[in-house]
């Protein structure tokens, strides 16, 4: 009662978590009426292209802000996090493959297309369970919480940080890449998991379904970012900002650093898995480029962009950066990398708080404590 | 001045009268008597059955003319052809293709050209699989006497493909009066393989003990043959004594195939590691150095391969010494890429090693796309010269390919060249002062700015240079850095950052370790283990295998 009284009170103290949430019940109920009440012949009507496109977007919103949440709040640049991504997606996507049964081109019954084609003869055993839908479910958040439990067990103690970190988690990507693009491994080598049916019975291609997807998505990305901004504004909250700002005081305070940053990564982890989840259905297809490290590289982007150290921005910068990748590559493909490029460059020299930093002029608190730290006041800053 | 003039008319005039008597020579040969019969019988192979045509290479062979071998080649590969008009006999240059409409000609008794014919005026001499082998013998007994040791090293081996008593008797000849030590051992390899096929049991021994020092395969099999078991059991060779020793010299020779095939490994790894490490030291310095992490390492590694291709097509003629020149220009266009990108954008970030990462990153975004723009992204072939392509044979179970052996040149050239620069030059001298103390050198005089500058373009030069290097392993395309850019970090973090000799060590022996690992495991499966253990490697050892030490490993 009490937990969720702060909650309350820190959603009224910040206009950014109304407007937020707001925006994100406002993407869900017109986005499905436009796409269902109205008639295709309108210009406001939605396709089935449209519906994909936002339900994407709010997948990767989601996936930014379990990046901020590691990075804005805790300081951890972790570039492998479309990996735990990934992980959730082929959990999810290995539920849809079994699903499809006897329906695929080659008709097993048991045996996905892809199995059959590469001469499997039973099923490989990591593949059993996934025909049930609570058991993938489980799966998506546990693969990617164990793979960031164990990778984050060992590096945290090692006391690896910043740029080190950084680069292995990248390291880690890239060899998982590698490892799902071989066909040995059981996920479908190159091709990945395509041409799914349905989900627990339902048409994946029917609209209703898609929109059922999307509104699913919003509610996540909803309480996800609740439950993100509870964890952030706790006590615990309070040591991951000190942990950001002054690991080594942070420690001789007597708190266990190395708990911290691993439980906030193991749960970032995760919420990154729920996002592949949620996308793989969507889009229809998951494949090993879905771990190649420029994506985990965009998805920090999309945070810096949008405004580290506030769960929203990032939310919005993913929306932002996305809707703009679509809208240059579908007019003039060339300009896009440009622009992004540009737009890394721009962003990192310039708006160090992202376009919430840009908008939110009237800050209540000094940047110093709230945001993410100033750059001149950095203590290795050469002096010049 | 007129003395030295005429003394250079006289030298001309020499050289002329050189020049005149080596092509009168030909001329005076014609009219020897062995010239026309020698014709004559190239003639008689126009209409011969393949039965007389036997006959007729070996009277061609007896007939001693200097150019038997010439036309026995040519006729081996299809290249001696009859004339429809005169009934004469040629050598064309080239055999036939598919389309080939014309011919070039070559006198048979002269080997000058003759001109070129029509296809359709000419008429192969053809031969068979007996007149084939007949011909490799033939060839390989006139190679034997070659005064070239190369031919005849070639020679003493095809002929042990055929064994026969009249070829045994010609290797005793030849290895009588034989100089060269190779080709001495090649034919008394020879010799003993023949040996083995005999009856005499001491020949036999000797002829084993000959053949353990070899480390040929056909060897290795022919010993084998000795010992293997027949279906039910009994040895194929009776002989115990025989048989004892082939089984010793078995052993002996595969333990040595063993050896340098794990020589072959080695290096093969070591010029893996070659390319490792030449990806690897720009970004030692840039990021070991500066703390900065370009991530767009891998650009500029992209435009100095582009540079290579860009040279290339601007000296069309000149493809051999191209990519000598093309080392210079990627130095000079990645390092004033580097320097521009320091003065513009990292100058503004140092100390914040993410935020350089994420600026970097936006970089090379739009490096790839300039060079997608200017040159598409289709892949740009770039020549590999002459002289970098081929083998180098050391011995039957060793071959080293040029390409790999000038990486591993290359890399150490270029790995002592930064360290002369470093630890010998004023700029470096700064580059170390600045890196261990800014505001010591700054006090010191240092314009610290410039030096933050020449590093930075110093590393992104390194990186043009390796990119030259990596044109010649890879595709050239746009997205020829993105493929490396993890390796160069990982090589540089595992040997620890700011340290060169670290990235050397480091990088070596990841190619090794990847090297040794593929057999087994695949090249895939290979690289993920080495990431894996590398990543296992920096939780254990977070600052890498030579950690920075002093005052500036405390900023890190």
């Amino acid at each position: 009662m009490a937990r969720q009284y702060t909650l309350w009170i820190s959603a009224r103290r910040d206009s950014g978590t109304g407007w937020f949430l707001g925006a994100l019940a406002l993407i869900i109920v017109v986005v499905p009426i436009l796409n269902l009440a109205v008639p295709a012949s309108s210009t406001f009507h939605i396709s089935a292209y449209g519906l994909t496109l936002v339900g994407k977007y709010l997948c990767y919103a989601l996936l930014a802000m379990s990046v901020d949440l590691i990075w804005g709040y805790c300081g951890i640049l972790s570039l492998g996090q479309a990996a735990f991504f990934s992980l959730g997606g082929y959990a999810m996507g290995m539920y849809l493959m079994r699903e499809i049964g006897p329906r695929g081109v080659y008709g097993d019954p048991i045996l996905p297309d892809f199995m059959v084609f590469l001469n499997y003869k039973t099923l490989p055993w990591f593949w059993h369970g996934f025909n049930h839908f609570w058991f993938a479910m489980i799966m998506v958040a546990f693969v990617p919480g164990l793979l960031a439990f164990v990778f984050g067990w060992f590096a945290f103690r090692s006391r690896v940080t910043g740029v080190y970190l950084s680069i292995i988690t990248q390291a880690l990507t890239y060899a998982l890449m590698l490892a799902f693009f071989r066909n040995d491994m059981g996920f479908g080598g190159n091709n990945g998991f395509t041409d799914f049916k349905d989900i627990l019975g339902f048409d994946l291609h029917s609209d209703r379904v898609r929109v059922f997807l999307l509104v699913l998505t919003g509610i996540v990305l909803g309480a996800s970012y609740l439950v993100c901004r509870m964890i952030v504004s706790s006590r615990a909250g309070r040591v991951i900002r000190a942990i950001r700002d002054a690991e080594s005081r942070t420690r001789f305070l007597g708190y266990r650093v190395e708990s911290y940053k691993l439980w906030i990564f193991v749960f970032s982890s995760i919420l990154a898995g729920i996002a592949g989840a949620l996308y793989v259905p969507q889009i229809g297809i998951i494949n090993p480029s879905e771990f190649s490290p420029i994506n985990s590289i965009e998805v920090v982007i999309w945070v810096a962009v949008g405004g580290r150290g506030t769960l929203y921005g990032a939310a919005a910068g993913a929306l932002l950066v996305n809707y703009a990748k679509t809208y240059f590559t579908s007019t003039i493909p060339e300009a896009w990398n440009y622009a992004l490029g540009a737009l890394f460059v721009l962003v990192t020299l310039f708006l160090p708080r992202g376009i919430i930093g840009l908008v939110s002029g009237r800050v209540r608190k000094p940047a110093k404590t709230q945001g993410f730290p100033v750059p001149a006041e950095k203590p290795e800053q050469p002096v010049k | 001045m007129s003395k030295s003039f005429l003394r250079l008319g006289a030298q001309w005039l020499f050289l002329l009268l050189l020049l005149a008597g080596r092509g009168a020579r030909p001329a005076c040969a014609q009219s020897s008597p062995s010239d026309a019969t020698f014709v004559a019988t190239l003639g008689e192979l126009r209409d011969a059955s393949f039965a007389d045509k036997d006959m007729i290479i070996d009277k061609l062979a007896m007939s001693g003319h200097p150019n038997v071998r010439a036309v026995l080649t040519a006729l081996a590969e299809d290249r001696l052809y009859s004339r429809n008009d005169d009934m004469k006999v040629f050598i064309v240059k080239t055999a036939a293709g598919e389309d080939t409409t014309t011919l070039d000609l070559i006198d048979p008794v002269t080997l000058k050209s003759a001109g070129p014919a029509p296809v359709d005026n000419l008429n192969k001499i053809g031969t068979n699989n007996h007149l084939r082998r007949l011909l490799q013998t033939t060839l390989a007994q006139y190679g034997l006497s070659s005064p070239d040791a190369a031919v005849r090293l070639d020679a003493a081996r095809s002929i042990e493909a055929d064994l026969d008593e009249s070829n045994v008797q010609l290797l005793k000849q030849r290895i009588a009066v034989e100089t060269n030590s190779r080709v001495k051992k090649e034919m008394a390899t020879g010799l003993a393989l023949a040996a083995l096929d005999g009856s005499d049991e001491q020949a036999r021994l000797d002829a084993i003990a000959t053949l353990r020092s070899s480390v040929r395969q056909e060897v290795l099999n022919k010993l084998q043959s000795l010992v293997a078991t027949s279906a039910d059991g009994s040895y194929a060779e009776s002989d115990e004594k025989v048989r004892n020793a082939a089984a010793a010299a078995v052993k002996s020779v595969t333990h040595w195939r063993t050896f340098y095939s794990g020589v072959e490994t080695l290096f093969f790894g070591l010029s893996l590691g070659s390319v490792l490490v030449l990806i690897a030291i720009g970004l030692a310095i840039t990021f070991g150095v500066m703390g900065v992490i370009n991530m767009a390492h891998g650009e500029l590694m992209m435009l100095g391969a582009y540079t290579t291709y860009v040279v290339q097509v601007a000296m069309p003629n000149h493809t051999e010494i191209s990519i000598l020149v093309a080392i210079p220009a990627a130095f000079l266009v990645a390092g004033f890429m580097g320097i521009l990108i320091e003065r513009s954008i990292i100058r503004f970030l140092y100390g914040r090693p993410l935020e350089t990462l994420l600026a970097t990153f936006g970089v090379s975004l739009i490096l790839q796309q300039l060079v997608r723009s200017i040159f598409t992204a289709l892949n740009r072939s770039v020549i590999t010269p002459n002289w970098m392509s081929g083998v180098l044979q050391l011995n039957d179970a060793l071959s080293i390919t040029y390409n790999r052996l000038y990486i591993v040149i290359f890399t150490v050239i270029v790995f002592a060249g930064l360290l002369v620069i470093l630890r010998r030059t004023r700029v470096g001298l700064q580059i170390r002062a600045v890196s261990q103390n800014r505001a010591m050198a700054r006090a010191m005089g240092i314009r610290s700015e410039w030096v933050d500058a020449m590093t930075f373009g110093l590393g992104a030069g390194i990186a043009g240079v390796a990119g030259v290097a990596l044109s010649q392993l890879t595709n050239v395309n746009p997205n020829l850095g993105q493929s490396y850019i993890i390796d160069s970090f990982m090589v540089v973090v595992f040997g620890g950052v700011g340290s060169l000799w670290g990235s050397m060590v480091g990088g070596m022996s990841m190619g090794v370790v990847n090297e040794l690992l593929e057999p087994y495991a695949g090249a895939v499966l290979a690289k993920i283990f080495v990431l894996i253990a590398l990543i296992l490697f920096i939780q254990r050892r977070p600052r890498g295998l030579f950690p920075p030490t002093g005052r500036a490993s405390e900023n890190q």
